[in-house]
């Protein structure tokens, strides 16, 4: 805990996530040893009030922080309500979005299937990469490198999305085009790779930029996991003659496990509401394909960021009613999330 | 707790920040000399401010004028935001600003109601005051020659129907062209657009049978790549090739991308050039009501030297009802942007002026409002 | 694994055969080569797709003639290892250009007067101009959400950490984890959806900075969190033997031990949301003149003048807009160096 590192663990893994080494029962991490030592009776009236005082302040603050979530629910809803009454056609199958149109007409699912889509793709290309370069950084590269390695990832997660939109807009897309085209060639047999022969802003293409992206999220946060490996479990390893590899498998990603899990959820957070990058390297359409290496897809995030400017009433209104499905899919991805972590504890304990 | 050094840190930090803070200034740090000497003589100044939002098409043109005005006027303020046609009609109608630029016309019913709801004394008012070319330019290597392509061909392109460039149809119109067996990419907006909105209103008056889409600010033809903004689609086009897309001329200029000439209702092909477009702006007639100025464009016109695709800027207001403190600035500086000396402005930053007869109906509407 | 008993015995070998380095310089030549010649022979193209198979046919070969040299165990290690190398590389490289790309792009234009002058007037092909307000808009509208997240996050972490204990801390806790993936631009519609819609107020700073406390907040909580929780017991359970009350324990001597690694987390969240564009596109607006004050009227921030200016069809405003991305990251670099410059002072001493 000496380290500058073991500040930053805390930065955006969750509590429960990372299993303290050793106490079984992680729920409440000995928090309730604290309020025992009390001698209630020496304590006087007035500072007993204060105490309350303090503790409803601070209670209070946990009760507010779960009615801003309930009022990002309610707003949000509130909202789209006018806008999903004046919808003529069914909200949720609908491939098509003109919400000022006469008659009003948008529905969710293709924008929906973009963001899932682009967004597990970006998870299957960058957590392997991001689990690689936390191992990297903490138990394969020399110390010397170790530390500006995790500088400069550190410092990546911090460049502003339009920078990484750009980017991908000016040399990956064309960058993309070579590959794309080999793979439509020569695997298009498989329907993910098949196209109309066209090549350019593509899912595949948002995929990638939005997985860079996220590497930096991912390996911030599985470092610091795989850094606290006690060392014992290390040492167990090498002392049977384990590789390298053998030594990684058996201590250092077990014990991380469910720190790559929470901080999979994360960078899938942060996928699925990459607005302005997004906006840019996709070729915002209303269809659903799987057909990932042509020009198309759209999603919930880059859909608001393109059709925000020109939006009348209506058009808002539908805007927030998108928003409140990608509110709705965090919700459910975070659910699933921590009840595998959880059952992950259970097991690995 | 805090350190020394720590305190040396967040010291500096402070420091950095107030160092900041007295050192700027609230201007772009030009040469100070007036940019269009000019035009400072049809400036009436008035004290007060304004502030305004809305098409991102104008952005330019009111940031030169604005930037004329103050120049002569330093007591008065006022402010251009974009943020898109949308975006100023919703703050207009909702009274946040004095004014909005948009690409269209204040639709009739909900949109038109609101709009007077907010004006209360009188109806709000469409006032054109920037018109702008769309070009359609494209990469094709090895062909030098501007591009003939006809309403149309344009149609059958933008909607997937002509897949390569040696198309028969194509090349029918640019005999002498070697055109390459190359697949067409094309782009479009992937926003809603003014630009998409003239474009498409184009192809529906002069390609009645192949564009089926009508007139929309947001794409709705099948295939295609869609673009953010025109910058957007001016880099696909850019660096595809085999790209074709459409934008304001100036983003095909500044990129220094071909342009084609396009076919009128006749079938006849109309070079780009501002003579060309503001011919075809001076046959648009003013079909609004009062002293409304909503343009109703002459699609129609077989006259070859004028050019079919471009959009107008309207500057929407409150005919009357404006409040006592807003209304000399806005009928000045209004009255300043309807000048011969401001619409000469505009040729050099890609837009067109607005063609004399109806300059001079808009420097009316402005010196009416109320 | 118990094999290593006979390691005593003479006839064992204790250094198996490694490959040597020349080897695998070899391996790596002959990859290349082999993919030149793929190249040659299909319509394959492009430096991206070259680089790719190379290392892919370098990865097969290197784990096909270590399994044979050097056994099965050995073969796997050094897959994994040079897998790892990859994945740094693969990483680090597109990052690292990003950042280069901005640096020299953004070099060409940075100079003092481009921060100490605004957009007021200034047209996109004007070669002067700045982002002064765009600078103080950002400042005002992070400081205002710190002011506001940093208070808050506190207190919940407070209560998270000394009084929680029943099924309501749970609760907080998970509401906590579910507001840390709460997309960007999901809080940017919620202050629009509120504020600016059903409440009626105009775009200014300060809905900016409500949006951006929401995207704080969690991250505030979790990392005070984390460091209230290794504040030994043993110091609570002193000022309270010496019958301070609990509140003045927490705030006198927990708070304190811990601040250096809550101010390490909350400079880490800041620098995390300086960079938002989204949830500020639907809250501040944007306004290329100053505009001191964050409570009333649109305002500037500097991923909006990037993203803005990013979408003009002059080179001078492409440029301009690459400066204040390198002015951004740079803001972002200080905060993240005073973060570590404290970080050192983080440990709590137990």
């Amino acid at each position: 805990m000496d380290e500058p590192e073991s500040a930053k663990v805390s930065m955006a893994r969750s509590s429960e996530a990372v299993p303290s080494p050793a106490s079984q029962p992680p729920k409440t991490n000995g928090t309730q040893s604290k309020d025992m030592p009390q001698a209630k009776d020496l304590d006087s009236r007035p500072r007993r009030r204060a105490d309350a005082v303090f503790r409803m302040l601070a209670q209070g603050s946990g009760v507010a922080l779960l009615v801003i979530m309930a009022a990002i629910a309610a707003f949000l809803i509130l909202q789209a309500i006018p806008a999903l009454n004046a919808d003529t056609t069914n909200f949720f199958t609908t491939l098509n979005w003109a919400p000022d149109g006469t008659p009003s007409s948008f529905g969710i699912a293709a924008l929906a299937f973009g963001s899932l889509l682009t967004s597990l793709l970006a998870l299957v290309m960058s957590v392997p990469v991001a689990v690689g370069v936390a191992l990297a950084i903490s138990h394969y590269s020399p110390r010397w490198l170790a530390g500006p390695l995790a500088y400069v990832v550190d410092l990546l997660a911090a460049v502003p999305s339009v920078v990484f939109g750009l980017w991908g807009l000016i040399y990956l897309v064309p960058g993309l085009i070579g590959p794309s085209n080999f793979l439509s060639t020569y695997f298009g047999f498989i329907p993910l790779f098949e196209t109309n022969g066209t090549y350019g802003k593509s899912i595949f293409a948002a995929s990638v930029v939005l997985a860079v992206m996220i590497i930096p999220i991912i390996a911030a946060i599985s470092r610091e996991v795989f850094v606290q490996t006690p060392r014992d479990h290390i040492e167990a390893a090498w002392a049977i003659g384990a590789t390298k590899w053998e030594m990684v498998r058996t201590a250092i990603l077990p014990y991380g496990r469910s720190g790559v899990v929470s901080a999979t959820v994360l960078g899938f957070g942060r996928a699925i509401g990459e607005t302005i990058a997004v906006a840019l390297v996709l070729s915002a359409n209303y269809e659903i394909t799987l057909h990932i290496l042509q020009p198309g897809g759209n999603t919930i995030a880059a859909n608001i960021a393109n059709r925000y400017g020109e939006a009348g009433n209506i058009g808002r209104g539908a805007l927030i009613a998108s928003g409140l499905v990608l509110f709705i899919i965090t919700l459910i991805v975070n659910f699933g999330a921590r009840t595998i972590v959880r059952r992950g504890e259970r097991e690995g304990a | 707790m805090i350190r020394p050094r720590q305190r040396v840190a967040l010291g500096s930090l402070i420091g950095a920040g107030l160092v900041l803070t007295a050192c700027g200034s609230d201007t772009g740090g030009s040469p100070s000399s007036s940019t269009n000497p000019g035009g400072a003589a049809s400036i009436t100044c008035s004290s007060g401010s304004l502030t305004a939002a809305g098409s991102t098409a104008q952005q330019n043109a009111m940031t030169q004028w604005i930037k004329d005005y103050l120049n002569k006027c330093s007591g008065s303020n006022i402010n251009y935001g974009g943020g898109g046609s949308g975006q100023g009609v919703q703050q207009f109608t909702d009274g946040k600003v004095d004014f909005a630029g948009s690409d269209f016309p204040l639709a009739a019913g909900a949109e038109q109601q609101g709009a007077d709801a907010r004006c209360k004394a009188g109806p709000a008012i469409n006032i054109p005051m920037v018109g702008g070319p769309i070009a359609v330019g494209y990469n094709v290597p090895g062909v030098t020659q501007p591009l003939n392509l006809s309403a149309s061909n344009l149609a059958k392109i933008f909607t997937g129907k002509i897949t390569k460039w040696n198309d028969a149809a194509i090349a029918q119109d640019n005999p002498g062209v070697a055109l390459p067996a190359l697949g067409i990419q094309s782009f479009h907006r992937s926003d809603g657009s003014g630009t998409t909105y003239n474009f498409t209103n184009y192809l529906a008056h002069d390609a009645k049978a192949d564009w089926t889409f009508g007139a929309d600010k947001n794409w709705t033809a099948p295939g295609g790549q869609g673009a953010k903004g025109s910058q957007g689609v001016a880099q696909g086009v850019k660096s595809t090739a085999g790209g074709i897309g459409y934008f304001e001329l100036s983003f095909a200029t500044q990129s220094k991308i071909p342009y084609a000439a396009v076919g009128n209702a006749e079938g006849k092909f109309v070079q780009l050039t501002p003579d060309n477009a503001v011919k075809f702006l001076s046959y648009a007639k003013a079909a609004g009501t009062g002293s409304d100025l909503k343009l109703d464009f002459d699609y129609a016109t077989t006259d070859a030297t004028a050019y079919p695709n471009l959009l107008v800027t309207y500057e929407i207001v409150c005919s009357k009802g404006n409040p006592a403190d807003k209304l000399p600035l806005l009928k000045n500086f209004l009255g300043y942007a309807a000048s011969p000396a401001a619409q000469q402005e505009l040729p050099a930053q890609g837009y067109i002026s607005l063609p004399d007869n109806l300059r001079q109906q808009v420097q009316q509407t402005v010196s009416s409002l109320g | 694994m118990a094999q290593s008993v006979h390691v005593t015995a003479g006839n064992s070998r204790l250094v198996r055969t490694q490959l040597s380095r020349r080897s695998l310089v070899a391996i790596a030549a002959a990859a290349i080569a082999a993919t030149v010649v793929l190249f040659v022979a299909t319509p394959l193209q492009g430096l991206v797709g070259f680089v790719l198979i190379a290392a892919v046919l370098y990865i097969l070969a290197q784990t096909v003639i270590s399994n044979h040299v050097e056994g099965r165990r050995a073969a796997i290690n050094r897959l994994v290892t040079t897998l790892v190398v990859a994945c740094a590389c693969a990483a680090v490289l597109p990052l690292v250009a990003v950042l280069g790309f901005t640096i020299v792009k953004g070099l060409a234009v940075l100079n003092l007067s481009f921060l100490t002058h605004t957009m007021r007037g200034v047209a996109e092909q004007d070669p002067y101009g700045g982002i002064y307000h765009a600078i103080i808009g950002t400042l005002e509208q992070v400081g205002l959400a710190t002011l506001m997240a940093v208070p808050f996050g506190l207190l919940v972490a407070i209560y998270l950490v000394e009084y929680s204990a029943g099924r309501l801390g749970r609760v907080v806790s998970f509401f906590v984890d579910v507001m840390t993936g709460l997309p960007s631009i999901v809080a940017g519609l919620f202050i629009f959806a509120l504020w600016i819609l059903a409440l009626g107020q105009s775009f200014s700073g300060f809905a900016g900075s409500l949006a951006l406390a929401i995207l704080m907040l969690p991250t505030v909580v979790r990392s005070a969190e984390e460091m209230l929780k290794i504040v030994p017991d043993s110091l609570r359970e002193g000022g309270y033997a010496l019958g301070i009350p609990k509140w003045i324990t927490i705030l006198r001597i927990v708070l304190p031990t811990a601040l250096a690694g809550i101010v390490t987390g909350v400079m880490l969240a800041i620098a995390r949301v300086t960079g938002e564009t989204a949830p500020l596109l639907l809250t501040v607006f944007g306004n290329p003149a100053l505009n001191f004050n964050p409570f009333s009227g649109a305002q500037a921030s500097l991923p909006l003048f990037v993203f803005g200016e990013a979408g003009l069809p002059n080179e001078t405003a492409i440029n301009r807009a690459w400066a204040a991305a390198l002015v951004l990251i740079m803001i972002v670099l200080v905060f993240n160096i005073i973060a570590r410059v404290i970080a050192r002072f983080a440990g709590v001493r137990s």
